[in-house]
């Protein structure tokens, strides 16, 4: 079995977890979402470090993101579908 | 997989009636002028714990309840077989001499004014030497999976902690819940963003509206009270932040996929408070700081705890074994010595989380049996008492 390059939690969800150290821009990632166990692809379009998030389609500022089919926050500036999600694109809605 | 996760564990049944799976023998200092004649002791007599710590003078109110309720339920927690009590003064040291005492364990207070440090530490030498020889003898009982009392709480989280460790322990709790265990989870500020979710697990309306309040104060009276900003050097951790969490939502979900998705916590308990209601889930009002949520977990009586870690922290407890549980395969790479369960199978898809609850009820049975966590090996004895406001 292939491993995965991308895992998502919920099939609601707007980004997901880049789960393979030293994901390069250009891979075509397998995708797995985990609570159905379903499969997708989807072109990496920047470099991530394992752990960190990739959006799974266009984005933009006052968009909310999805992760856990939960509000993980607003975004606050544009990022395409197979971008890199972090502090400079995304930020919590409390405090 | 598992083999062992219907067998029994062997500990220390205490005079209680409480199980234990760790025989210390501790010196127990009442305030922070204390503590070097508790390690003076703890010098003298091989095979006993000092536990140094910082606080314990002028501090007043709930504060000093907390302080009390700390240091007696340290004291009273089942891995804990006998306790040398050392303070400056008599009347306090007594309090919590009395605390103790109502274990049954053997328990001795030794105060230094009139004294010195001298003449009181070779007195509670003696003590503690003979405690300490009474314990060496208690022998190991065949006890119950029901007898064990397991906390959790995770640090350096990260984004492999929500999808792996996390819902290992969740899994764990599913299965040990049920058996009668007594389970916990806390980090009031680590819910915000998932207070919706945390909610909706409570008992029952009461409980909901109880903890519903316990977390509304944290945010009012601690968070907004003192934040100087959106917490973003803080909460999430840099730590976090470097292993992909973004926001304090993200963390939250992620923490709370340690319940698992089947147990309903039955009370929501103040910080080091002893759990009353039975077996079960619990939630304690903590710190989400490692140190300070494992220190009052184990003073509730808590005496195995399960630390889901994702960047790798290191945390350990004087009485408690810390097992640590990591899904990210680079935490395994590059930190193995403080790992005890690997569970990044899970994100390559080879291993699946019921398989890795079950590896993780195993790793508690061997755990209670005896083995040292990574933690204990490497001598991490963390003891962080958690301080509400400035003393007198």
């Amino acid at each position: 079995m292939e491993t995965p390059h991308l895992l998502v939690h919920s099939p609601k969800d707007n980004v997901g977890v880049v789960v393979i150290e030293g994901l390069e821009a250009g891979t075509d990632m397998l995708c797995v979402i985990t609570e159905n166990d379903t499969t997708f692809r989807l072109k990496a379009e920047a470099d991530a470090p394992i752990g960190h998030k990739i959006a799974l389609a266009d984005l933009q500022p006052g968009d909310t993101a999805i992760k856990y089919g939960e509000d993980i926050g607003k975004i606050v500036a544009p990022v395409g579908k197979g971008g890199y999600v972090h502090t400079h694109n995304l930020k919590t809605k409390r405090w | 997989m598992s083999t062992t996760s219907n067998s029994g564990i062997t500990g220390w049944r205490r005079e209680n009636g409480r199980v234990g799976v760790r025989n210390h023998v501790v010196i127990l200092p009442l305030d922070d002028i204390s503590n070097a004649a508790c390690e003076a002791v703890g010098n003298n007599i091989k095979g006993t714990l000092a536990i140094p710590h910082a606080y314990g003078r002028l501090q007043f109110g709930e504060d000093l309840d907390l302080h009390f309720r700390t240091l007696i339920g340290t004291g009273s927690n089942p891995n804990v077989a006998a306790v040398v009590v050392i303070g400056i003064e008599p009347s306090w040291t007594g309090r919590v001499v009395d605390g103790i005492a109502k274990t049954g364990k053997p328990v001795a207070g030794f105060s230094i004014e009139q004294n010195g440090d001298i003449n009181t530490i070779a007195a509670a030498s003696r003590q503690a030497k003979d405690f300490v020889q009474w314990a060496s003898e208690q022998p190991r009982t065949a006890c119950d999976m029901s007898d064990l009392w397991v906390s959790t709480k995770c640090g350096e989280s990260d984004t492999t902690t929500g999808l792996a460790s996390c819902p290992t322990v969740g899994n764990m709790y599913d299965k040990l819940i049920p058996k009668g265990i007594y389970g916990v989870f806390g980090e009031t500020s680590e819910i915000t963003g998932g207070e919706h979710l945390a909610r909706e697990r409570a008992a029952s309306p009461e409980i909901a509206e109880k903890w519903y309040a316990m977390w509304k104060s944290y945010q009012e009276d601690v968070i907004e009270a003192h934040k100087t900003d959106d917490l973003s050097d803080s909460q999430p951790t840099k730590g976090n932040i470097e292993g992909g969490l973004t926001t304090i939502e993200e963390k939250a979900l992620g923490n709370l996929e340690k319940i698992g998705h089947t147990s309903r916590f039955i009370d929501a308990l103040q910080p080091a408070e002893t759990p009353a209601r039975g077996p079960g889930l619990y939630y304690m009002d903590s710190s989400s700081a490692a140190a300070e949520c494992v220190t009052l977990m184990a003073a509730g009586g808590y005496v195995v705890h399960t630390f889901p870690t994702g960047q790798g922290n290191v945390i350990g407890n004087p009485i408690v074994p810390v097992i640590k549980i990591t899904g990210n395969p680079r935490t395994v790479r590059t930190m193995s010595e403080h790992v005890d369960l690997d569970v990044s199978g899970i994100l390559r898809r080879e291993m699946t989380i019921d398989q890795a609850g079950d590896a993780l009820i195993d790793m508690i049975v061997r755990t209670a049996n005896g083995r040292l966590t990574a933690a204990e090996a490497l001598g991490h004895r963390e003891f962080s008492m958690t301080k509400l406001y400035r003393s007198a």
